[in-house]
Order: C-alpha cells, then sequence, then structure tokens
C-alpha cells in the first residue's frame, strides 16, 4: 500500500501557478472583447427622472448605451429572490439597471459598452441623469424607526421578522435567580476578495450557445440564473469559472445585474463583451455584513449555568433581499455555539437601509451570533466572580449527549443537530496553550509596570457542509491519467490539492496523475456551490464516492483480464494487482482500454480492446445491460443535515495606557474540524480567518454617511489589516470526526473568523476593566471609552452588564 | 478606474521639461514618482489634459551632502534618500521619517520632492523640511527661485508653487551642532497616513543643558506646523527635563480635525503624548551625537 495522502500536509499543488502569475483571472480572459462600464446612482435613494446619453454618443470607440427602457420580458423583470423564506415579509430585490427608483450610492443605472474600459469610462462620465433625491435611510437605528421607508409601498423597513423558541425562555428568566441585559452594536465590514468580480460572455450565433465565464462561487447557480433571464435552455449556456482571486461569499451572490447584462449585451451586439469590476465598484456596488444591534436578556443560576436566554436582533439587509435572511438566521441559531442556553428564544427583524446589499461574508452571522453569546458568557462570569472558563465549562454540551438537538432549524432547512464535538477536551487545549490559568500572575505583574494587559476566551460552533449536494465524477484515462471534476468551484482553498488526496487514496494513484476541474458546468452540470465552509465535505465526499465506484468497475474489470477474483485485487500506485502477487497485474490505464470495448484501434495500447483480440465471452454482450463504457464514476454526497465544526480562541492584548493602541500579544487557536484532510491547508485556512476576524474586531467597518455616501471606498481608508497588523496564530487541532460523512470531516473555511471580535472584546475588557459592547473597536474609541469611564459614565467591571444594559452602548 | 484621456509628455532634458510646463500651463501636471497623482487620475479626481513625465530628465536623482546639509534631486526616490548613509549622518530627521513614509514598493518609486510638492500636511517630508528650516528650488523658463518651507506649505495640498515651475531640488540643512532629532507618529495601519505624527529637535549646550526644542506635527493642522517648545524644558538636562509638560504646552495650540480614524479630540491628545515622547527620544539622540 503506498503511503496514504488522506491527513498529511502536502503541499498545495496549485500554488506554484498562482504566486508564480502563471494563474488565469477573469481580466486575462477576452482580450478582444469590448469592454463595459456603468452609471451608477451617486444618490443613496432617488428617482430616475431622465437619462439623456446625448453627451457620450460622439465618444470615439462608444459601442452602445443601454438602460431599462432596452430591455425586455424576464430581463425587464426584479433579479430572483434566490433563498425564498416564509419569514420574508417584503422581498425586493433589484432590477438589472435601474427601472425607476435607486436604492444605494453604486446601483447601475445606465450600461456603457465601448472598445476599451478607458472609453467606456469617458462616455459613462458624459451621461446626464437627472434625479430627485428621496430621503436615505442609513443604519439600524434609523431603519427601525422607520420615519423614512426605503422602498415605495411599504410602511416599515422590516424584510423580514422570524421567531424562534425552545421552551419558555421568558418565564425561564424571570424566574431565574441572576438576571442580565446586554445591549451589543457589531458594524458593517466586507469580503474584499483581491479579485472584484468579473464577467466575460461570448455569444456564438451559430450554434445559438453562450459561453460564460464569470469570478462567481457557483457556476451551476449563475447558468441556471443567466439562462431563465436571457430566456435560453440550460443545454445552451455554459458557465466556465476561471481561477478566482478570493471570494469570501460575495460571490455566490448571483446573478448580480453585471451579470446578466454583459451576456445580454454579448448576444444583442454579436460580439464578446467583458467587465471586471474595479475597486471602487466593489466597495459601493457589490456586498458587505455584519451590521446588527442585538438585546440579550439572560437568566443564569448561580454556578453560572443558563437558564433561560432571549435575543433580540436588528439586522441591517442593505437596499435589497437576493440572498434571502440566511444571515440572520445564521446568527440566531449559531449563537447557541457549543452551550445549552436552558430555555431560548430568539426574535429578529431584517430592515431595509439604503445602502449596499447585506449577504454572506466569511463567518456569515456567526461572528455576530457568537459575539452576542461570548459576551454574555463574561458578563455572566463579572455578575457572578467567576472565571471566565468556568462559566463557558458549566453550560457546556458533554460529548456523551451527542448527538444534540437544539430544537430549532438551521439555515438548511433542517434541525440543528449537532453531529458530534468534544468541547470540554476543546476547553482544556486552549487553557494550556495560551497558559490561562497563569495569566492572572502576569496580568499583576504588567499592571506594576503601568502596562495594561488582558485576556479573552470565546468558543463557537459552526455548522458546515449543508446540502443539499455536490457531485464528484472520475475518469482515468486510457494514459492512466485520473481526471476529477466537481460542480464547485475554488478561489484558492487548495481544493486541487485536497480532492487529489482523497482520490489518491481511494483509487491507489500517484497524486500527480491526478487532476481537478472545479466550476465548470461542462464537466459537471449539477451542483451548488462554494460556501459555507462545504467545499471538502460536499466534494470530498462526492468524489470519495464516485472514486469507489470507478475503483469497484477497475476490478471487475480487471479481474476478467486476470482471470482472478475481484476480491483478491488491490490498486498499488496506479496499477491493479493480485494482493500479495504483485507481479500478477495491469496498469489502470490499461483497465481503462479494456473498459471500453473497441471496432477500431487507433494506437497500439488500444488494440487490445478490439473485437478479435482476447478472450471473448459469446454468453454477454460486449458491454452488460447494467454497464456503460469507460472507466468512469459518479456519484452524489447529499447528507442528512450539515455537519458542526467548532473551536475555541484565546487571545492577549496588550493596550497603550496613553495612546490606547491596542497590539495582540498572542492569538491562540483550538479547531476541531474533523478528520483532516490537510493540516497545511486547514491551517492556512485558520491563518486567512483569524486575519479577518482581527479585521473585524480593530479595524474594519463601512463608513457611511448620513446621506448614505460611503466615506471609506478605497483600501486607503477602509482598513484592511496589512501582515503587519495580524498576529502569529498558534494552533492546537482536535480531531472529532463527523459520522455523517465517509470520510468523517467538516469544514473549515469560515472557522478562523467566527469568534474573532468576540475573543478580542473580552481581551480589551479584562485589560480596561470595563464592558466592550460595540466592535470594531478604535484606539480612537478607546480613548474616548476611557475618558467616560474616568468621569463615571461607564460602570467598571463586574456590574458593567446591568439589568438596564446601559454599558457602552 | 481608468484616467481620462490626457496628452504625455517626455521631456529628456530640464529645458525641455521647462518649456513644456510653460506650453500647457494650468492644464499640465508634473509626473515623477506619481504615488499620489496616477489614484487622482484613476479615480477621475483630477484631469489634466497634459502629463509632463521627468522621469526621464538627466541630472535630477541626486542626493548630495555638504557642509549645509543634504540636497535631493527631484527624482531622488525616497529609497535612495534613505539608504544614504552620508545623507542619514548629516540629516538623521530624514531617515528617521522616511521609514515611516508608506511601505518600501512606494518609497521605490514615489520622490521625496514629490511629496513635497504635493504638500500634504499629513506627509512626513513636508515637516522635516518645516522643522529643519529647509527650502526647495523653483525652476521655469523665468529662472530659478528658492523659498523656504515656511513660506512653500500654504495649505492642505496647496503650496506656492507657480504654474510653469517645476520643484528641482530641496535643501534638508545639518541641525545645530548639539541637536538630536526623532520622528514618532500613529497610523491605524503600518505604513498608512498618521492619525499623528511628530517630528522633533533638540539642542543641547556643552553642559548637556536644552537650549532649544522644536516640534513639527502632521495630520494635526492644515500646514506642516512648527511649534517652539524651548520654555518648557530650557536649560535642563535630558533626563531632568519635564517632557510631558512640553507636550501640555501644545494643548491649545492645535486645532486638529477629526475624520473616520480618529476625532479632533483625540488626535489633539496624541499630539501632546507623541510630543513628549519624540523630545525624550530626540533630548537622547543629542546627548549621544
Amino acid at each position: 500500500m503506498a503511503t496514504r495522502m488522506f491527513g498529511m500536509p502536502v503541499q498545495r499543488t496549485e500554488d506554484e501557478r498562482l504566486i508564480t502569475g502563471k494563474g488565469g483571472y477573469l481580466d486575462d480572459l477576452g482580450a478582444g472583447a469590448y469592454a463595459a462600464a456603468f452609471v451608477r446612482s451617486p444618490h443613496a435613494h432617488a428617482r430616475v427622472r431622465d437619462i439623456d446619453v446625448t453627451g457620450a454618443l460622439d465618444v470615439e470607440g462608444l459601442v452602445a448605451v443601454y438602460t431599462h427602457e432596452d430591455l425586455s420580458g424576464p430581463m425587464a423583470e426584479p433579479l430572483p429572490l434566490l433563498i425564498p423564506h416564509p419569514a420574508i415579509l417584503d422581498g425586493r430585490t433589484p432590477y438589472a439597471l435601474a427601472k425607476e427608483y435607486v436604492h444605494y450610492v453604486g446601483e447601475p443605472v445606465v450600461m456603457v459598452v465601448a472598445r476599451d474600459r478607458y472609453v467606456a469610462e469617458d462616455a459613462v462620465g458624459r451621461i446626464a441623469v437627472d434625479y430627485e433625491t428621496l430621503d436615505p435611510v442609513v443604519g439600524i437605528e434609523a431603519a427601525a424607526r422607520a420615519e423614512r421607508v426605503v422602498h415605495a409601498g411599504m410602511s416599515d423597513n422590516v424584510a423580514a421578522h422570524l421567531v424562534q423558541e425552545v421552551g419558555d425562555a421568558r418565564a425561564a428568566i424571570a424566574a431565574a435567580p441572576n438576571r442580565i441585559e446586554l445591549d451589543l452594536d457589531i458594524e458593517r465590514s466586507a469580503c474584499t476578495p483581491m479579485e472584484g468580480r468579473g464577467v466575460y460572455a461570448r455569444w456564438d450565433g451559430r450554434d445559438a450557445m453562450l459561453r460564460l465565464y464569470s469570478s462567481t462561487q457557483t457556476a451551476s447557480g449563475v447558468r441556471a440564473a443567466v439562462a431563465a433571464k436571457l430566456g435560453l435552455q440550460l443545454g445552451q449556456v455554459e458557465v466556465v469559472v476561471p481561477d478566482v482571486g478570493g471570494g469570501f461569499g460575495v460571490k455566490i451572490v448571483h446573478p448580480w445585474p453585471e451579470e446578466l447584462m454583459v451576456p445580454w449585451a454579448a448576444r444583442a451586439l454579436g460580439h464578446e463583451v467583458k467587465w471586471a469590476e474595479d475597486r471602487r465598484e466593489h466597495f459601493t456596488a457589490a456586498a458587505h455584513e455584519r451590521a446588527q444591534r442585538q438585546h440579550v436578556t439572560v437568566g443564569f443560576d448561580d454556578e453560572g449555568r443558563l437558564l433561560g436566554l432571549d435575543v433580540d436582533i436588528l439586522h441591517d439587509n442593505g437596499a435589497y433581499l437576493p440572498y434571502g435572511i440566511i444571515v440572520p438566521i445564521v446568527t440566531s441559531t449559531q449563537l447557541l455555539g457549543p452551550y445549552k442556553p436552558g430555555a431560548y428564544r430568539v426574535e429578529f427583524r431584517s430592515l431595509y437601509t439604503t445602502t449596499a446589499i447585506v449577504t454572506p461574508y466569511r463567518g456569515a452571522g456567526r461572528p455576530q451570533g457568537v459575539f452576542a453569546m461570548e459576551r454574555t458568557m463574561d458578563a455572566i462570569a463579572a455578575h457572578l466572580g467567576m472565571d471566565r472558563a468556568d462559566v463557558r465549562a458549566a453550560n457546556f454540551i458533554q460529548p456523551e449527549e451527542m448527538p444534540y438537538d437544539q430544537g430549532l432549524l438551521f439555515q438548511d432547512g433542517r434541525p440543528l443537530i449537532y453531529d458530534s464535538g468534544d468541547y470540554p477536551a476543546s476547553l482544556e487545549k486552549i487553557k494550556k496553550l495560551v497558559g490561562w490559568d497563569d495569566f492572572t500572575a502576569y496580568r499583576d505583574a504588567a499592571r506594576a509596570e503601568g502596562r495594561k494587559v488582558g485576556i479573552g476566551l470565546a468558543c463557537y460552533v459552526e455548522g458546515t457542509g449543508p446540502g443539499p449536494y455536490e457531485g464528484g465524477h472520475v475518469q482515468v484515462e486510457t494514459s492512466g491519467k485520473v481526471r476529477v471534476a466537481t460542480g464547485l468551484t475554488t478561489q484558492g482553498q487548495g481544493h486541487q490539492t485536497a480532492l487529489a488526496q482523497i482520490v489518491a487514496d481511494e483509487l491507489g494513484v500517484p497524486m500527480s496523475d491526478i487532476s481537478v476541474t472545479t466550476g465548470d458546468t461542462r464537466r459537471m452540470p449539477y451542483s451548488v456551490g462554494t460556501f459555507a465552509s462545504r467545499g471538502a465535505v460536499m466534494s470530498g465526499s462526492a468524489v470519495a464516492l464516485a472514486a469507489r465506484r470507478l475503483k469497484e468497475k477497475a476490478l471487475r474489470i480487471a479481474a476478467d483480464a486476470l482471470e482472478a477474483d475481484a476480491e483478491d485485487l488491490e490498486i498499488v500506485d496506479g496499477r491493479v494487482q493480485v494482493r500479495g502477487t504483485p507481479s500478477a497485474g495491469i496498469e489502470l490505464g490499461t483497465v481503462a482500454v479494456l473498459s471500453n470495448p473497441l471496432r477500431y484501434a487507433f494506437d497500439e495500447a488500444s488494440k487490445a480492446a478490439t473485437q478479435f483480440t482476447g478472450a471473448a465471452d459469446y454468453t454477454r454482450p460486449p458491454v452488460a445491460a447494467d454497464d456503460e463504457p469507460g472507466l468512469e464514476g459518479t456519484d452524489f454526497y447529499s447528507p442528512l443535515r450539515s455537519t458542526f465544526a467548532s473551536g475555541m480562541h484565546a487571545v492577549v492584548v496588550e493596550t497603550d495606557p496613553e495612546t490606547a493602541e491596542i497590539r495582540i500579544l498572542r492569538y491562540c487557536v483550538v479547531h476541531d474540524c474533523g478528520k483532516l484532510v490537510n493540516p497545511l491547508i486547514v491551517e492556512g485556512q485558520v491563518h486567512g480567518g483569524v486575519a479577518q476576524g482581527v479585521a473585524g474586531a480593530l479595524y474594519e467597518r463601512m463608513e457611511y454617511d448620513s446621506g448614505g455616501q460611503l466615506l471609506n471606498a478605497s483600501f486607503m481608508d477602509f482598513l484592511m489589516p496589512y501582515a503587519s497588523e495580524v498576529p502569529k496564530v498558534e494552533i492546537d487541532h482536535l480531531e472529532t470526526p463527523s459520522p455523517l460523512n465517509p470520510l468523517g470531516i467538516k469544514g473549515a473555511g469560515e472557522a478562523g473568523v467566527i469568534p474573532g471580535a468576540a475573543v478580542i472584546a473580552a481581551a480589551v475588557e479584562d485589560a480596561e476593566g470595563f464592558a466592550i459592547t460595540r466592535m470594531p473597536v478604535s484606539p480612537s474609541e478607546l480613548f474616548h471609552l476611557r475618558r467616560r469611564f474616568d468621569k463615571g459614565g461607564i460602570a467598571p467591571l463586574p456590574g458593567a452588564y446591568s439589568r438596564t444594559g446601559e454599558a457602552n452602548a | 478606474m481608468k484616467p481620462p484621456p490626457f496628452a504625455y509628455h517626455a521631456p529628456t532634458t530640464l529645458a525641455e521639461a521647462l518649456d513644456a510646463l510653460a506650453d500647457v500651463g494650468t492644464d499640465g501636471k508634473v509626473l515623477a514618482g506619481g504615488q499620489s497623482l496616477i489614484p487622482l487620475l484613476n479615480m477621475r479626481l483630477a484631469a489634466p489634459g497634459h502629463l509632463v513625465d521627468v522621469n526621464g530628465v538627466a541630472g535630477l536623482d541626486h542626493v548630495s551632502v555638504d557642509a549645509s546639509g543634504v540636497r535631493v534631486g527631484a527624482l531622488a526616490r525616497h529609497a535612495d534618500v534613505e539608504a544614504d548613509d552620508d545623507a542619514a549622518a548629516a540629516v538623521p530627521l530624514l531617515r528617521q521619517g522616511l521609514r515611516l513614509v508608506a511601505h518600501p514598493v512606494i518609497r521605490n518609486r514615489g520622490t521625496t520632492v514629490g511629496s513635497l510638492a504635493h504638500a500634504d500636511p499629513s506627509a512626513e517630508m513636508t515637516a522635516a523640511l518645516a522643522l529643519l528650516g529647509g527650502s526647495v528650488t523653483a525652476a521655469s523658463t523665468a529662472g530659478r527661485r528658492t523659498i523656504s518651507a515656511a513660506d512653500f506649505f500654504v495649505g492642505p495640498l496647496e503650496s506656492s508653487l507657480r504654474t510653469g515651475e517645476l520643484l528641482v531640488d530641496a535643501h534638508f540643512p545639518r541641525p545645530p551642532a548639539g541637536s538630536g532629532t526623532a520622528f514618532t507618529e500613529l497610523a491605524r495601519r503600518h505604513g498608512d497616513y498618521a492619525m499623528c505624527g511628530v517630528a522633533a529637535l533638540v539642542t543641547l549646550d556643552d553642559d548637556l543643558r536644552v537650549t532649544a526644542a522644536r516640534a513639527a506635527y502632521l495630520s494635526v493642522a492644515p500646514v506642516p506646523l512648527v511649534l517652539d517648545l524651548t520654555e518648557a524644558v530650557a536649560g535642563r538636562t535630558p533626563d531632568t527635563a519635564d517632557f510631558d509638560a512640553a507636550g501640555r504646552l501644545v494643548r491649545g495650540r492645535l486645532d486638529p480635525e477629526g475624520d473616520i480614524h480618529a476625532t479632533a479630540e483625540y488626535r489633539a491628545h496624541l499630539a501632546e503624548v507623541l510630543t513628549a515622547r519624540a523630545l525624550r527620544e530626540a533630548a537622547g539622540n543629542a546627548v549621544r551625537r
């Protein structure tokens, strides 16, 4: 048996290509394509009175100008609401080009097609749109007050309203010996991948076929959406996803207005068209996430055990609701983390504002939920004077209680049942890793020197790998090379490597003989997409199942050829051989030849499969009734429900007593995503996630002014941390296999980001001695919090979290 | 984010460059390192009809050191100045400040003189020139003139450079004997524009007593403001001087504006704190010289 690849820290096979500039991204394609650019709304809320394009018409190189009036049929209708949910009261989606109203700065109003992007932008600058400005609605408070409404025909701004309850939480809280209320606040951030969105379309009029390249997280989703809008059969649309320079959630949204207009224009013009988003467009016109206000009421006993938890969430969903209410659903369910909440009631309102849409960003509502729960845990500890780790331990679901049913419906519409996990073991590991029990002495010593240091701890559970399904196709070529295809897309996660590791083990072939294709509807039309930490769980399982089918067939064919029993065969290093007698064997490539009975030999190897060679069995047709030619396997993996990964972060910070700078001294992670396919890739995912967690805790926010203008729509003012701001991450792993899939794996893509805001808030709070209830927190804000604290405007800990929940909200 | 159309001029001599600038007048912009101009063009926040690219002009990339100080030519990159050991020995404030200018890749292209011409009050080199009482040389088809730092910086992104003029060099004078300097700033991220920055110069007499203490401020005033703080520490040695008192002297003499990264109050607070830190460090450096 060759070395097992599954679980090995294999170097990512895609990296050499990607980091030496040999990747092929969307804008590397279509050198001969016309370029598109868009006139976008400069107003947060306005009615379009008139569009005058005459000023642009004499721009040399202009090809076409389109407005909503040029659209008809499905293209003139609003974009689809991708995930309908009964709790959605009024689901508004945008038009491909604004019809009458615009609802955020950056909304596309006019499409310009020109010889190149320079000319297109020149023309954009000469198009005059006459707007009647309307009142903007910016921020959760304004949206909830509803003195102004975002959408005509609505009496308030509530897009959706959902209550889930297990037990009678309010009665449990009322009867509890201790009760606390918290008001919490999290700001907007965004995915900001290195590569923005982009679409490149080729219409072949002779074949009536559309080939669409998109920088997306779902090839199959884009295909179906574009076909529906353009009035094409699915079979007329091919979607190919080139290398994608990061997604982090924003590219799961589809179809974007631009993703429809580009192929529509390509067909109308009979010429290739391309649009590659620029950074300013991405900031204003793609999607954001995170903004929520939460009111938590918790009742607990004297040991810190939760008796009742009541959470009220206001969620800012931006101008439209194309992706439904996945984010607040995730917040309201994943909030529970590794704990038994006693009775639980959660209610959220998802609110329209005249700002960019809010759709999942890595973590997808979990960072907010974890923030609510972990701030609550710390508040309970402060209230009771208990160790913060002990309060958590008192509330953990125990390993022997798995599978554990939280009694709610999760984001996949299926029960929130945790499949496995060992939270007490994780806590022990993180306490050891960070030196939890020794920290008090360190903190006291630091304080004696005039330094302020603090430690924080935060736990999370992440539902990963939701269905409905993914598929795998594995084929052995007559050369012995193995081609693997799965439908979901890759944005740099290392799927080529991880999936090849899985197939290498299943088939017994070297990784170097395996190539993996993702996100190409020509190779695997049935697929869902890459989101919710599902790539490895879903496609990993699917390609494993497909490889098992293929192997069964290979052994059957080889058994015939070797006149052996299939049960006695194994595949080692790409060769099928008799176990114990390796000299009796046949190359897998030869098995591929034999799997396809031929009339015509086209080369030396294929002679073996023609009708006058070898021993024929005249009682059977060359291809059996229940068989098919070729050495291929296709299978699909569809899980019963999501699998739940978990982890704990601990961080040590130091705050400057004079300047209020916040420095991370240590960042520790214990991570349990079940069986590790590739520890190197998992750790890379954790590192990247932690970077985004730190970003959301200390640096990034979307700074809208009261008029709805985004003030920091550039990397100069949107403070994505540099490498110099991201701490070294210390990682320990726990492997609690999932019983739900053939490989025992759980998703790992988002985990690193999830507890970032919660754990850093806890550490800053510990250093400062007063409650931190709003994130992110900047040095300037910490400076002002200190001022208020010094003047008695903020209560010290413990006691900061009062029944009135004032804190620093 | 593509620039609007412009005519491109690529002179190879200073005379050609000055002729081109004279021709294009107010519709022209000089392109040197491009670290500020190119983003402005791409964002279409500036739309000059002509770009005069001086990168091909010979003889402008010098960093020369003499008894008076360091003279930096228009095409000397930040990285060239930073790496010049003679310049660092003559005027330590240059290297002290340049290491805070953005990131290495930006310093590789951006020019020190271009930064001065941009007159950004949050730039390190403008503060350095102001603190040291340096000057710049402007050339045009009409001739040359020397402009002192005090007269050159007029307002935010506004200098007294005239249409048709090219800044050909800048002169950073050596600090007086017995002086030490320091540059400290606080930015949200490493290499960002500072929320507040302080360049300090402390001069000691032969008995190591303070005879002069000055500080220049970035990001807290419309121009690189220089304050004389000597009164708080005069006659004291570096280890007995009350630099915190010097910091408090700043109070009320700055009127910073707030923005999304830092409130006005916080910036004013930082100015006090960083003043004390910068002076303390400068005094320490003065002892070591």
